[in-house]
């Protein structure tokens, strides 16, 4: 072979390898293609992965995601209905569902980015400024626990029942950018609220009104305790009497029952022969009354002394003389 | 010429042979399954050990760690896992965290959420960035269940039910979006009050200790004070059985003494009175300091006396 010979040998093999290349394309699972001919979009996309053939020059694959996509808002400062300011983030997931429509109405990614902006935010600021807070952060009605704490105190406000909740809020702004987006290529699988808070200078104000609220229940507690206590307190109080009386009663009774028994045994006995019982008494109180501070003036007359005066005082001295009363 | 050129071809030819060679040879670890795409078409799932595959990009291989147990971290991250952790919080990780409860109070909770990947299939091709999208699909699921409870229930009773209804949530979102995600735990870990309000939170668990403290020890005085008291009622009750059991026992003896007496007196009235009586005195005289026996017809002493120191005592 000529050295010229080689040369054409070489240009053809080299316009044969870029012509394979130029007809053959790939479509991975994550990717649809969309072929353009001269620029002019040809039929439905190719969305079956794989090897695929064109017609080399002319035509062009234009590659677009198949999966689901991303979309993050921005924190979006909306003032709701009952007025308070906060701070929403949302994010939705989205795919490119007509790759045709996609690919003419926004050509590409960023333009969809900048679109889903527009759409999803203002969607959200309007759904959100048209509901009190409480809607957007609680999802059912249900009654809150009760804790230690006393939550009867807690702010009214709170305490409201909600009409949609943050569910349903969510699947507003789904519905009313899901009503936009087709007309792009564009479908929704979700928004979401990712973040609700209150914006700076109205935190302060929640942080004071909390504290405020913890104050009060503390409060209650300590009072609560006192009261509690005193309750307590009164009880022993009033056991402690019961106690005591009780005592008291049962030993006057008891006392009682034995004053009562010795007394009528003493009766009986006594009863027996009352003038021996008097003498004896009256001799054991002499026992009892004579000590030695006690001056005895006696006579002569009395009986134990009538000796003194004659032997035969009382007649025959040799007989002892009975005192008679 | 063409002698030395042969050589060279084929040391050509052993170069691609041995890229072809190492392009085509792959290993899938013990934790993963590899997932090989020819021309961008998912063809087969491969199972750990060594594979082959056709060389130069024809098929390639993504490997998906199936087996192991995901991570994601929620208002902190671990800097360093160690016997010891330490943490890492910043600006972020708080945005993380900060967020409204069903009050309309303000909460910083931090949790993890470990999951797995159960369908890498799914995993790879149904989502762009799917760990991101995963990261705010539970911070949404999270704060959703947090805004529906009060901020007490958030930091006492509540965190159980709130882990479970958020994994719940979480999942439910996983399926929606097919992204071949199983959520396997949701954790709380940190559930504070905002820094700012802490201090009135601490407060009330004070007050709570405090109303204890005192509803203990109001108890604990009437603990001390009623047994006492009824041991003291039963040792009244005692003594007073006591006594009347001593009145009814004297009142016996006394009687039977005074029966006695009395059965031998009746046999001898007159003598035993003056015995008694003769005796009483004897005893009695010498127990009186002054003793003065007069006459009666002796008039005149008497006088002499200061009456009222003068005890007269008349049988």
């Amino acid at each position: 072979m000529s050295g010229r010979s080689k040369v054409v040998l070489a240009a053809f093999a080299v316009l044969g390898l870029v012509t394979i290349t130029s007809s053959l394309y790939t479509v991975s699972e994550t990717e649809q293609v969309i072929i353009t001919q001269f620029g002019e979009p040809m039929g439905q996309a190719i969305t079956q992965a794989g090897l695929h053939l064109k017609i080399p020059f002319a035509q062009e694959a234009n590659v677009f995601d198949k999966r689901w996509l991303e979309w993050n808002g921005n924190a979006n400062q909306v003032p709701t209905r009952d007025k308070k300011y906060i701070g929403v983030e949302t994010y939705a997931r989205w795919r490119i569902a007509n790759p045709l429509l996609f690919f003419q109405r926004l050509r590409d990614e960023r333009g969809a980015q900048s679109r889903l902006d527009d759409i999803i935010d203002g969607e959200t600021r309007n759904v959100i400024a048209s509901h009190d807070l409480i809607e957007a952060v609680r999802t059912t009605n249900r009654a809150f626990e009760k804790g230690e704490e006393a939550e009867d105190i807690m702010e009214a406000e709170s305490m409201r029942q909600i009409e949609l909740g943050r569910d349903k809020i969510t699947r507003l702004i789904l519905e009313r950018v899901s009503n936009v987006v087709p007309d792009y290529g564009i479908e929704l699988v979700d928004v979401q609220i990712q973040r609700i808070n209150y914006i700076e200078s109205v935190q302060a104000k929640v942080f004071d009104r909390m504290i405020s609220e913890r104050k009060r229940i503390a409060d209650r507690h300590r009072s609560e305790g006192q009261g509690k206590s005193a309750e307590v307190r009164g009880k022993k109080e009033r056991e402690l009497k019961v106690i005591e009386s009780e005592a008291y009663r049962k030993t006057q009774e008891i006392m009682g029952r034995g004053d009562a028994e010795a007394t009528s045994i003493y009766a009986d006995a006594y009863n027996r022969n009352r003038e021996l019982y008097r003498f004896l008494k009256t001799m054991e109180t002499y026992h009892s009354t004579i000590d030695k501070e006690s001056w005895l003036v006696l006579s002569t007359s009395t009986d134990v002394f009538r000796y003194l005066q004659s032997q035969n005082a009382a007649g025959n001295p040799g007989k002892a003389v009975i005192p008679s009363r | 010429m063409r002698g030395s050129r042969r050589p060279l071809i084929l040391v050509g030819l052993v170069i691609v042979g041995l890229v072809a060679l190492y392009s085509s040879y792959y290993q899938v670890e013990p934790d993963e399954v590899g997932l090989v795409t020819r021309f961008g078409r998912f063809v087969r799932t491969c199972n750990p050990g060594p594979h082959a595959k056709f060389p130069f990009g024809i098929e390639r291989v993504q490997k998906v760690p199936v087996q192991r147990q995901l991570k994601q971290e929620f208002g902190f991250r671990t800097a360093r896992a160690d016997i010891q952790s330490s943490f890492h919080k910043d600006e972020k990780t708080e945005a993380e965290s900060v967020m409204l409860t069903g009050d309309l109070n303000v909460a910083t909770v931090e949790w993890i959420v470990q999951y797995k990947i159960s369908d890498p299939y799914k995993y790879l091709f149904r989502m762009r960035d799917v760990e991101e999208t995963f990261r705010l699909m539970t911070e949404a699921s999270m704060r959703t269940v947090v805004g529906d409870h009060s901020v007490t229930e958030l930091l006492t009773v509540g965190r159980e039910a709130i882990a479970s209804k958020a994994k719940e949530l979480l999942s439910h979102l996983c399926k929606l979006y097919d992204n071949g995600i199983s959520v396997q735990q949701l954790i709380l870990q940190d559930v504070d009050p905002p820094e700012a309000v802490r201090p009135s939170f601490n407060a009330v668990n004070q007050a709570i200790q405090e109303r204890e403290r005192a509803i203990n020890e109001a108890w604990a005085e009437y603990n001390q004070e009623i047994p006492r008291a009824r041991g003291l009622a039963e040792q009244k009750i005692q003594a007073a059985e006591g006594y009347a059991i001593d009145r009814v026992n004297r009142a016996k003896g006394d009687a039977q003494r005074f029966n006695a007496l009395e059965e031998q007196y009746r046999k001898a009235p007159e003598v035993t009175r003056t015995r008694i009586y003769l005796e009483t005195l004897a005893a009695v005289l010498p127990a009186a300091g002054k003793k003065l026996i007069f006459d009666e017809k002796a008039k005149g002493i008497l006088p002499m006396f200061p009456l009222g120191q003068v005890q007269e005592v008349k049988p």
